[in-house]
């Protein structure tokens, strides 16, 4: 036990490392598997050290952004942390922008900036930029290494920051005289983990109360977000069976799609500026909503004077700052979804042991559900001769079903078709831009969740304008072997704008039409990937299938019709019960909505 | 433009901000390192809050840790908003209120430049006499002051001083602590 060489050895420094090496070992202990990454004269040292480091991975993207956005596809597909290295200068300033996203939809992100060696900061350098400067409101926080000796430990407080509380992209910039700079490694188990929000504990009390209200609420709704995805698969455990012991409705944003089953009858669909018409009408009409893990966005609220007026608002978040900051709620729990769950769970049943929950006050709010339902607020109107972009969505759905399947989208019109169209009934399966709205998210994010599951069928529901913004990481998906397959809905428009120039802005098409769109199936083939395209709904499932088929990354062109809108909407400056439905012309919108976004 | 119609409603939340305007001081323990005053600072001015004054320094040499105090404006709601936002920044330790006791003590200190000659010189001897001011520095025509107290105090020797020949200021900012034996 206490042998004269093990006295020696706690004695004695540690073996010292090169900073590269010390990164890459904190990466290592980290569970880092894969990294998303582009060199530069900065980060050519940790380059170096990760030439013979067989048990990490490198996808060599094509620019940083995407580095960014595949981190976070690996990230939000498998609960772990996704990890972007690129250099300094512009390698950082071309991440800014998957940062922000990364922080506007609470994913856990790090990314590894080099710097221009110490001596050189301020001075102008090449490729020098104030990368903690720049980033510092785009990261939960960032870190300026000092030395070679913080380095390990610096890593692993960073991991830690990125996935506790409310997770988040953490950013380390290291100079590059300290990648070759020698010093002890520090382990996880060493490193300082400080703590961005220190949860309080479960408050029972506040619980009884909740339950309370739920026990005697006559129009109840579950309005849950992205923060349940985040909080894990038993929190989307926890709130299935929520709703299951209380047969209280689901709604959900865009970004807590998934965590409650769309199958599941429970379910009134996603809620929001193009949510469903059961859905939007639940929340106005609740008398008792319980927010779990989302943050009354503004796409989410509308009119925010109008919000659910006559309801008791309960709000469980693990940010404190979310609480009341757009809607006031009455009861505000702070803490982690599954656990604040967990716990209603077992307050619901300790009450339901002295008196069954009288499950006959909600049946009129039911009926009233099923009438909204009734009303199909998806429905469209079909057509032979084109592809409708729903039906597009509606074959792909079906067509994949029995398949693992992942989706990712960029941002428009074929986004919000895909949310509404493609269903999902498990967690983690859903990557969009929710928050920051980043066109070019989707391709990236794909390749990112395709490196994770190798095996799995990850498709990239795209439009003809986002997917330009971030096309030329397909080069990236052939180089690395990753199948993706990118279908788009092309209208040559930017559909989103277009259909906001028709309704606020009587039809004045500035500047939202594709001229001169690639051909994708050529482009496709000059990447060396497979190109396809389908024109008419008769040959649309063939080619969907020839997609799912091919061992190849795939650039799909579905030529969709030009004019289609998404419905339902809530225009700008509406309130939830104020749906605009098909064929509806620009004077809906009153002259104050026009002048939000 | 559309500041005064009031069926302007917007999806973004731009609420009617009930509740009075009130003056807050908050008292924010942080780890001493490089980048967090610019935090703070960032993420109060980010929002489109106002800072009124600012001090820091180190006040803790042993955990490294400073003592930022800013004071702002805001309703309740913006203030519970500023307090939760500073308080998820990683290098923050406590965010606390001080002003929400009503008692706090509050002292600033000002070093105010006076050029004056004849009457005037002599008034402004007198006034610091009044605010207890030390004079740092005396020429045949100018005098430093400096002076210590409440905010209030201090605009109120500043207000007398501008008609004897007042011609610069340099204040530190508020500080503040609470009363008793509580410790923040």
């Amino acid at each position: 036990m206490s042998s004269p060489a093990a006295m020696q050895s706690i004695a004695s420094e540690p073996i010292s490392k090169p900073g590269a090496y010390l990164l890459l070992d904190a990466l290592e202990e980290q569970g880092v598997e894969v990294i998303f990454g582009y060199p530069g004269g900065a980060v050519l040292p940790i380059y170096d050290a990760l030439y013979e480091r067989e048990t990490i991975r490198h996808v060599l993207m094509r620019h940083e952004q995407g580095a960014l956005h595949a981190a976070e596809g690996y990230a939000r597909s498998t609960g772990k942390v996704g990890v972007a290295l690129v250099t300094s200068g512009p390698g950082a300033t071309n991440a800014v922008t998957g940062l922000a996203d990364a922080l506007l939809d609470s994913i856990p992100v790090v990314c590894i900036t080099g710097q221009v060696a110490r001596p050189l900061i301020g001075t102008d350098a090449f490729q020098e930029c104030d990368t903690t400067g720049i980033t510092r409101s785009c990261t939960k926080h960032n870190y300026l290494v000092e030395s070679a000796r913080s380095l390990s430990g610096t890593v692993h407080e960073a991991f830690h920051v990125a996935r506790r509380g409310r997770p988040g992209p953490v950013l380390i910039d290291i100079p590059k005289d300290i990648q070759f700079e020698t010093a002890p490694y520090t382990n996880r188990a060493a490193a300082s983990n400080r703590n961005c929000i220190v949860l309080p504990e479960i408050d029972h009390a506040t619980i009884e109360q909740v339950v309370d209200l739920m026990r005697y609420a006559r129009r109840p709704v579950f309005y849950t977000g992205g923060g349940v995805i985040n909080a894990g698969p038993a929190a989307c455990a926890a709130l299935r069976q929520l709703a299951s012991v209380t047969g209280f409705p689901v709604t959900s944003t865009l970004m807590g799609l998934g965590a409650y089953p769309a199958s599941d009858p429970q379910w009134l669909g996603m809620l929001g500026m193009h949510g469903s018409f059961e859905a939007n009408n639940a929340m106005h009409d609740c008398d008792l909503m319980i927010a779990i893990g989302a943050r009354f966005d503004d796409r989410v609220t509308g009119r925010l004077d109008a919000f659910s007026p006559n309801s008791r608002k309960v709000h469980i978040d693990i940010d404190p700052s979310s609480i009341n900051k757009n809607v006031a709620v009455d009861i505000g729990i702070v803490g982690h979804a599954g656990e604040v769950m967990d716990a209603m769970l077992a307050a619901w049943a300790a009450r339901e042991a002295g008196e069954p929950h009288d499950s006959a006050r909600l049946a009129p709010w039911w009926k009233q559900l099923h009438g909204w339902r009734a009303k199909k607020s998806f429905d469209y109107a079909p057509s032979k001769k084109r592809i409708k972009p729903q039906h597009a969505i509606e074959r792909l759905y079906a067509l994949t079903r029995g398949k693992d399947v992942y989706v990712s989208t960029e941002v428009g019109q074929h986004q919000m078709w895909a949310a509404q169209y493609f269903h999902f009934d498990e967690p983690n399966r859903w990557m969009t831009s929710g928050g920051l709205g980043t066109m070019g998210y989707g391709l990236p994010a794909a390749l990112g969740v395709q490196a994770a599951h190798p095996d799995a069928l990850v498709i990239d529901i795209a439009g003809d304008a986002s997917v330009q913004m971030t096309m030329q990481e397909f080069s990236a998906a052939v180089q690395h072997g990753l199948p993706i397959k990118i279908f788009i809905l092309n209208n040559a428009y930017l559909g989103m704008v277009r259909q906001w120039q028709e309704l606020l802005h009587g039809g004045r098409y500035s500047h939202s039409y594709s001229e001169s769109l690639p051909d994708f199936v050529k482009l496709a083939e000059a990447f060396g990937g497979l190109g396809l395209r389908a024109e008419s709904p008769v040959e649309l499932d063939a080619k969907i299938m020839e997609m799912i088929d091919s061992d190849k990354p795939v650039l799909f062109d579905c030529v969709v019709t030009q004019e289609e809108n998404v419905f339902p909407m809530i225009p700008s400056g509406a309130a939830h019960n104020e749906m605009l439905f098909g064929e509806v012309r620009g004077d809906e919108v009153s002259d104050a909505g026009k002048v939000l976004v | 433009m559309n500041a005064a119609n009031p069926t302007l409603q917007s999806v973004y939340p731009v609420t009617g901000d009930e509740g009075a305007v009130r003056e807050v001081i908050l008292a924010v323990i942080v780890d001493n390192e490089p980048g967090v005053l610019s935090r703070v600072v960032g993420l109060i001015s980010a929002r489109g809050y106002n800072i009124e004054s600012l001090t820091v320094a180190e006040t803790d040499m042993e955990k490294h840790t400073s003592r930022i105090t800013v004071v702002t404006q805001g309703t309740p709601a913006k203030i519970e908003q500023i307090k939760a936002q500073l308080g998820r920044l990683v290098p923050v330790r406590r965010v606390i209120d001080v002003s929400a006791e009503s008692d706090a003590l509050e002292r600033e200190l000002a070093l105010v430049k006076v050029v004056a000659t004849g009457e005037h010189r002599l008034e402004a001897m007198r006034v610091s006499g009044i605010f207890r001011a030390r004079a740092l520095d005396t020429t045949q025509t100018s005098f430093v002051f400096e002076v210590t107290g409440a905010r209030d105090k201090i605009n109120a020797f500043i207000e007398l001083m501008k008609p004897l020949g007042l011609t610069e200021v340099s204040r530190t900012g508020v500080l503040s602590i609470r009363r008793g034996v509580e410790r923040d």
